[in-house]
């Protein structure tokens, strides 16, 4: 299966799914020295996101959501790259700014809230530009 | 994106490196956003003095290295650190240095060093219809609905570049088309005793932000006058559960003399009735210990003003805080030496509290570890407290928590909430 976004950030990266079926603020959600999730109210709460293909409904709250994504990519904690419905402008800029000053890139793609839906949690998925695909055999729809 | 001959001048570099790196980033945000042009604000808050982790202190120190210069008033929002007082609490001596740095960082820059998470209830508050690009969610909420300026939630990193260049994405709620209601929020038997008790604004906050989540809701049904620090924790608490950057209510905030004024005569896409079943459960939602012992009250998020310090005096007069119970405020330093010039420090201090100004507790790691219950009158402290502290938190009112501190255990008065 292969599913068109927008690449508001381009690059690409691979990793396992992490669907969140809720909004996560990273300021109080996301460990940046560990890659977990640590909001407790959270669904996916306890679960690691470092290296892993997180797909969000949009982001909650603090403004400080960029600081603490900004970090997990200097800290290697981050996901491999972020999916999510609408062009997210907090994890864009942790993503451009991160470019600025590491020159490490974090991809981030817009799909269509029905492609979101889809999406399930466990499978290997790529990005390259704007395509976010997978490649594990026996799983096509 | 069409940008203006001087736009183009600081992307290319001609008004030094700090502008170019600053424009750069506001481009490419621009971009992402859609934007048409830039418009030219005239003030900014900047919530990035937070000290999260090296990274943020790296963008700092890179900034200021290249000689950045707000080029707008620029007021700043709490910092890590209490730089008088944190030696007295569990701040890691090198995270106070780091936290310290990056609040030289921006301070070089120019910007105003009020550390506070209000500035709209210092005299840097914008007015009417101005633009302007604020950091702290709360911050922002409160100055578009509450003072009716014109701001995007804008995230820590974004907010400094603003304020060194004085151009922003023409995007979002800078806009007035962009500014009307989506969803219409009704409140049904909720007694004007309760609109009138200060507990009442951060439940309906966090049960707000979960309807609302990113969107403009519009409240009908407050028939009482709420206070400046009533609506101060109404968007605090809706800034929290939800993103909440604006929020009308019918004949009280400035753009909703009307219903239809609020919507901009569109219709609202989804109506919610609130009951007082639904405030009851968003309150619990608040506490997330027992009726117990606690080790502490915290008050002050957002900042306390100095209303709410004459409040605390009359509620605390003559009474003496439980030996083993450590009652903590946390201001700013400005409203700290307000509060002492106007007298009401000394009733409050009598009672035992102490204060830390300049953060807070979820910006600065103060808590020692034997400080494991607390309790609070603050919808953000008690949403954010489990998960960035690790420690439980229960919610009362202010009368509550002063109650609860004297009898070192819970207690809460549910009179008003049956």
């Amino acid at each position: 299966m292969t599913i068109q976004g927008q690449a508001i950030v381009p690059g690409q990266a691979s990793g396992e799914l992490l669907v969140s079926p809720e909004p996560l603020s990273f300021w109080g959600g996301y460990d940046c020295r560990t890659g977990e999730i640590i909001d407790r109210r959270h669904a996916l709460s306890g679960q690691n996101a470092r290296g892993r293909v997180l797909a969000l409904p949009f982001t909650r709250g603090s403004s400080t959501t960029t600081q603490v994504l900004l970090e997990a990519i200097r800290a290697g904690t981050a996901p491999a790259a972020i999916v999510c419905p609408e062009a997210d402008s907090f994890l864009a800029l942790a993503a451009i700014v991160a470019e600025e000053l590491y020159g490490r890139t974090l991809p981030i793609v817009v799909i269509s809230a029905e492609d979101l839906a889809r999406l399930t949690t466990g499978r290997e998925a790529t990005i390259r530009g704007g395509f976010l695909c997978f490649d594990e055999p026996g799983q096509n729809e | 994106m069409q940008l203006t001959p001087g736009d183009r001048e600081m992307l290319d570099g001609a008004r030094g490196p700090a502008m170019r790196m600053a424009m750069r980033i506001l481009t490419r945000m621009g971009e992402v956003q859609d934007a048409r042009e830039m418009l030219t604000i005239t003030q900014a808050h900047i919530d990035s003095t937070i000290f999260i982790a090296d990274a943020g202190l790296e963008y700092a120190e890179r900034l200021a290295s290249f000689g950045a210069k707000v080029a707008v008033p620029t007021t700043l929002n709490v910092s890590g650190l209490d730089e008088n007082r944190w030696r007295e609490w569990a701040v890691p001596s090198e995270w106070a240095s780091k936290a310290f740095r990056q609040m030289q960082a921006y301070q070089s820059m120019g910007a105003v060093p009020t550390w506070t998470c209000a500035p709209y209830q210092t005299e840097h508050a914008p007015r009417f219809g101005q633009q302007i690009a604020w950091g702290e969610s709360n911050a922002i909420v409160f100055a578009n609905s509450v003072i009716g300026a014109r701001t995007e939630r804008y995230p820590d990193l974004l907010d400094i570049c603003a304020a060194i260049t004085g151009r922003v994405p023409a995007v979002g709620l800078h806009l007035d088309e962009n500014r009307g209601g989506d969803l219409l929020v009704e409140l049904r038997g909720v007694a004007r005793m309760l609109q009138e008790d200060d507990s009442f604004y951060p439940v309906f906050g966090h049960l707000l932000g979960k309807l609302a989540g990113n969107r403009i809701p519009v409240i009908e049904g407050i028939e009482a006058r709420p206070s400046d620090d009533q609506l101060k924790a109404l968007g605090a608490g809706a800034a929290s559960s939800g993103s909440v950057a604006l929020f009308h209510i019918v004949r009280v905030t400035p753009e909703a003399p009307t219903r239809a004024a609020a919507f901009l005569n569109r219709e609202p896409c989804e109506t919610h009735t609130i009951t007082m079943a639904d405030l009851r459960r968003a309150r619990d939602e608040l506490t997330s210990g027992g009726r117990e012992k606690i080790d502490m009250v915290v008050l002050g998020s957002p900042h306390f003003s100095l209303a709410e310090f004459r409040a605390l005096a009359e509620l605390v007069r003559g009474r003496r805080c439980h030996p083993d119970v450590r009652f903590l405020l946390t201001t700013s330093r400005a409203v700290e030496a307000i509060a002492r010039h106007a007298g009401v420090m000394d009733a409050v201090e009598a009672f035992g509290a102490k204060l830390t100004v300049d953060t807070c507790i979820l910006a600065t790691p103060m808590l020692p570890d034997e400080i494991q219950r607390l309790m609070t009158n603050s919808a953000k402290f008690a949403y954010y407290t489990p998960g960035l502290l690790g420690r439980s938190m229960a919610f009362g009112s202010l009368a509550d928590c002063v109650e609860s501190a004297v009898a070192g255990r819970v207690i809460r008065d549910d009179s008003l909430w049956k």
